[in-house]
């Protein structure tokens, strides 16, 4: 199961089917972005929904997570992209053309309608086709309306599963809010949706209430046997009620995969850290399974090429506390918190705070060692968002980086400036200024990096060392063969991993910034 | 230095005595004059015949009707052009929409008597100032109290949870059902708002139909005036002001007004 759904985001495996046959597919989302005021809400995401999961949008605030859900339910169109439903563009369909209901946030449950009214709204505007004989004998058939009684039923039923029979002819304000959540859900499945959407459904209610309504939610999804697409920020949340989980961060994706799969195997630090507490540290990989982070070397299971830095991330509940000479480590307990059913023990190791979960106790002061073992250690490639070089300014103002030399815009150094004939840098002030020589720092984007078949064309040259697949484009390194600096580049087009290419960089890409005045900050 | 500290009892103290001095004494004078009546000896006496004189005069009850005709009429239509421009207002996004509401605004600003004489000269000059008495008149109520009907439409409308027409759009519903099922009905605290806004003072503001219609149509307020000034029966004219005052408690309480306010599309009440 945990491995099918690992393969969600990678595209059909090369050679071989996919697992997973195309009419499971319910939702499918392809390279949508939804741009609002020039910031984008969701960014190129791309992701499929299995018929009669239960699937989860999982993020913090802000995090496009309700954005893509409203893009299902036919509220926003998508700027660019495009939503399947089983297969049929819906983009541009309006939400009343689509056979999804949604339970809204705060229920927007009509105020000036009863609770049977509420229900029924959905049913009273449905047509539904309705098979006759006429005299001839021939059968023909007419789009009509449920009839009252028919209506009745369904709606009876409706609030018969949400548990709340006889309320038919009570007024939305006389119910309490977890009686509303019901309502709002009734409204919903009673028009036999496909999918139901759920938009933070619980996030007004209590504590208890919401873990009531975790359960019933979770029935509820078995006996009706729909897809159900929920949104929340609650990690828990997901974790207890979703077959599958998507983490949503900054409108990108940063992991599918099953409650299971995401908290032991977080894809980056930013999961780790969203899916549970963990201890998250800065490691380097030392040998073949081999990880140093808090002046250790400990083993571990994930294997990443040596002295690769990289995220290490460990759950509180996997460290364990020994005596003090003992341990793989050595520190100071300097809180304890008592959590109801563990301890939350946070321990000094050198400079570094260690968060420990355990259902003993320890006392403030305490020198206690600490042992991890090797499962207990997750270890994630670091996430990068931009290539960083250190480099110095030519004669001919360029700038030397990364194994090459490109061009580029030097006059960005000093606002205002220009240069002049000689090759001079003139700043606003009027004053001279020969760069040759001068160290700056070297930022490119991901995307301002070209590479080309034809070596020479470029600044820098290497060879294409990992090709990796990331939902709609590649990010391919490219690393030089002199000292191993790697260009981080995301491009659409498919490159053979070995390939010699020429990394090409337009100067306008090309971000510099003084050394020095960064130390005389 | 010591801090004034008022209680709460203490800060009632001016608005009960201005309650007390401009509504209640003036209601209780109003309902002493409208049941009295002057004897022959000029003594004041309990009497219920002005009540009866009222409603036995064809006269007076003509100027009712005429009154109610002429205010629903402008109501209507004040409401038929302010709902779809505070709907359309609304619901765009428009950033400077605020600036098209003003303008409608205003006239608000400029003085009343100055707007109605202005609207005199306009009519006389497109010929209508002379032959068109009623349709003067209503150009002129519906000018005057068009923004009192676009105000709490236009309040009522922007504060309007999106998610109910999400919500019914979500259902099923087309554009049409959405509004005709939840953008209406959920807009009448706004409804009534401006109705009761623009209503009332049509069927009272006599300044614009004695001055559109040069004097020849009498409405209720008129009515008022008179027995107050040139008649100089105060007892009439309270009778008058209670009849007024019932009926357009009537009218709030067959429109609903008076009652609670419990959906979300609050902010109606902005009177």
């Amino acid at each position: 199961m945990a491995e099918m759904k690992k393969a969600k985001l990678s595209p059909e495996p090369k050679g071989e089917t996919s697992p997973l046959k195309k009419e499971e597919k319910i939702i499918e989302i392809v390279g949508v972005s939804k741009i609002f005021d020039d910031t984008a809400a969701v960014d190129n995401v791309s992701l499929y929904v299995r018929k009669g999961e239960f699937i989860t949008f999982l993020g913090p605030s802000g995090c496009g997570k309700t954005t893509t859900l409203r893009m299902i339910a036919g509220f926003d169109i998508p700027t660019s992209g495009k939503i399947l439903l089983n297969g049929k563009d819906i983009t541009d369909l309006p939400p009343n053309k689509r056979p999804v209901n949604t339970v809204f946030q705060r229920y927007a449950l009509f105020p000036h309608y009863n609770i049977y009214d509420n229900v029924a709204f959905g049913l009273k505007l449905k047509k539904i086709p309705v098979t006759y004989v006429n005299d001839k004998g021939e059968t023909y058939t007419k789009m009509q309306k449920l009839t009252r009684k028919e209506i009745d039923e369904k709606v009876k039923n409706a609030l018969a599963v949400v548990d709340l029979e006889g309320f038919e002819k009570r007024s939305v304000s006389t119910l309490s809010g977890g009686q509303q959540q019901r309502v709002a859900i009734a409204r919903a499945i009673v028009n036999e949706p496909e999918i139901l959407l759920l938009d933070e459904p619980l996030g007004a209610l209590d504590l208890k209430m919401r873990k009531e309504m975790q359960i019933e939610l979770k029935e509820m999804h078995k006996k009706l046997g729909i897809t159900f697409i929920y949104v929340t920020h609650d990690q828990e949340e997901a974790l207890t009620m979703s077959d599958t989980i998507v983490v949503m961060k900054d409108g990108q994706i940063q992991q599918i995969g099953t409650p299971t799969s995401i908290y032991n195997e977080p894809a980056n630090a930013f999961v780790a850290n969203f899916i549970g507490d963990s201890n998250l540290f800065n490691g380097t990989m030392v040998g073949a399974k081999l990880v140093r982070f808090c002046n250790h070397n400990f083993k571990c299971l994930d294997d990443f090429e040596k002295n690769e830095k990289v995220d290490v991330v460990v759950r509180p509940e996997d460290i364990k506390m020994t005596n003090a000479d003992e341990g793989m480590l050595k520190g100071q307990v300097i809180s304890v918190v008592f959590k109801g059913v563990h301890y939350e023990i946070t321990v000094k190791v050198g400079k570094t705070e260690v968060v420990i979960q355990n259902t003993e106790s320890r006392n403030v002061g305490d020198t206690i060692g600490l042992d991890i073992l090797p499962d207990g250690i997750h270890i994630m490639k670091k996430a990068f968002t931009e290539n960083k070089y250190d480099g110095y300014i030519t004669k001919k103002n360029t700038v030397v980086f990364g194994d090459g030399e490109f061009e580029c815009d030097v006059t960005q150094l000093y606002p205002g400036s220009h240069l002049d004939e000689e090759g001079y840098l003139i700043t606003a002030e009027g004053e001279q200024l020969d760069l040759t020589d001068t160290d700056v720092k070297v930022e490119v984007g991901f995307q301002s990096i070209e590479i080309s078949d034809n070596a020479e064309e470029g600044g820098a040259q290497g060879h294409i060392v990992s090709i990796i697949y990331k939902g709609d484009h590649y990010q391919v390194i490219v690393r030089t063969e002199e000292n191993e600096e790697d260009y981080v580049l995301d491009t659409e087009d498919l490159w053979n991993e070995n390939d010699f290419v020429g990394v090409k960089i337009a100067p306008e890409n090309i971000r510099l910034t003084l050394k020095q005045e960064i130390k005389q900050k | 230095m010591t801090k004034l500290h008022f209680s709460r009892k203490q800060l009632c103290i001016p608005y009960a005595l201005f309650l007390l001095l401009f509504v209640v004494i003036p209601m209780l004078m109003i309902l002493f004059y409208a049941f009295t009546g002057e004897g022959a000896d000029g003594s004041l006496t309990f009497t219920f015949s002005n009540f009866a004189k009222f409603f036995t005069s064809t006269a007076k009850l003509s100027t009712l009707l005429m009154s109610f005709t002429i205010a629903i009429i402008s109501t209507a239509i004040c409401l038929l052009i302010a709902y779809p421009l505070a709907y359309v207002l609304a619901r765009s996004n428009w950033k400077k929409k605020n600036v098209l509401l003003m303008i409608f605004i205003m006239p608000m600003w400029i003085n009343f008597v100055l707007r109605i004489t202005a609207l005199r000269e306009l009519l006389d000059l497109i010929g209508l100032l002379g032959t068109q008495n009623y349709l003067n008149t209503i150009i002129g109520m519906v000018y005057d109290f068009l923004p009192f009907m676009i105000l709490p439409l236009y309040t009522t409308l922007e504060k309007l949870d999106k998610s109910y027409l999400e919500a019914a759009a979500d259902l099923g519903g087309n554009k049409f059902t959405v509004f005709t099922r939840v953008t209406f009905p959920l807009s009448m605290p706004g409804v009534i708002s401006g109705i009761t806004m623009v209503f009332m003072p049509s069927m009272t503001n006599y300044v614009v139909s004695d001055t559109l219609s040069n004097f020849n149509i009498t409405i209720l307020g008129k009515l008022i005036d008179e027995y107050f000034t040139t008649y100089d029966n105060w007892h009439m004219g309270s009778m008058i002001s209670i009849i007024l005052l019932v009926i357009i408690f009537l009218t709030l309480l067959a429109t609903g007004g008076f009652k609670e306010d419990k959906n979300n599309a609050r902010g109606a009440n902005l009177w």
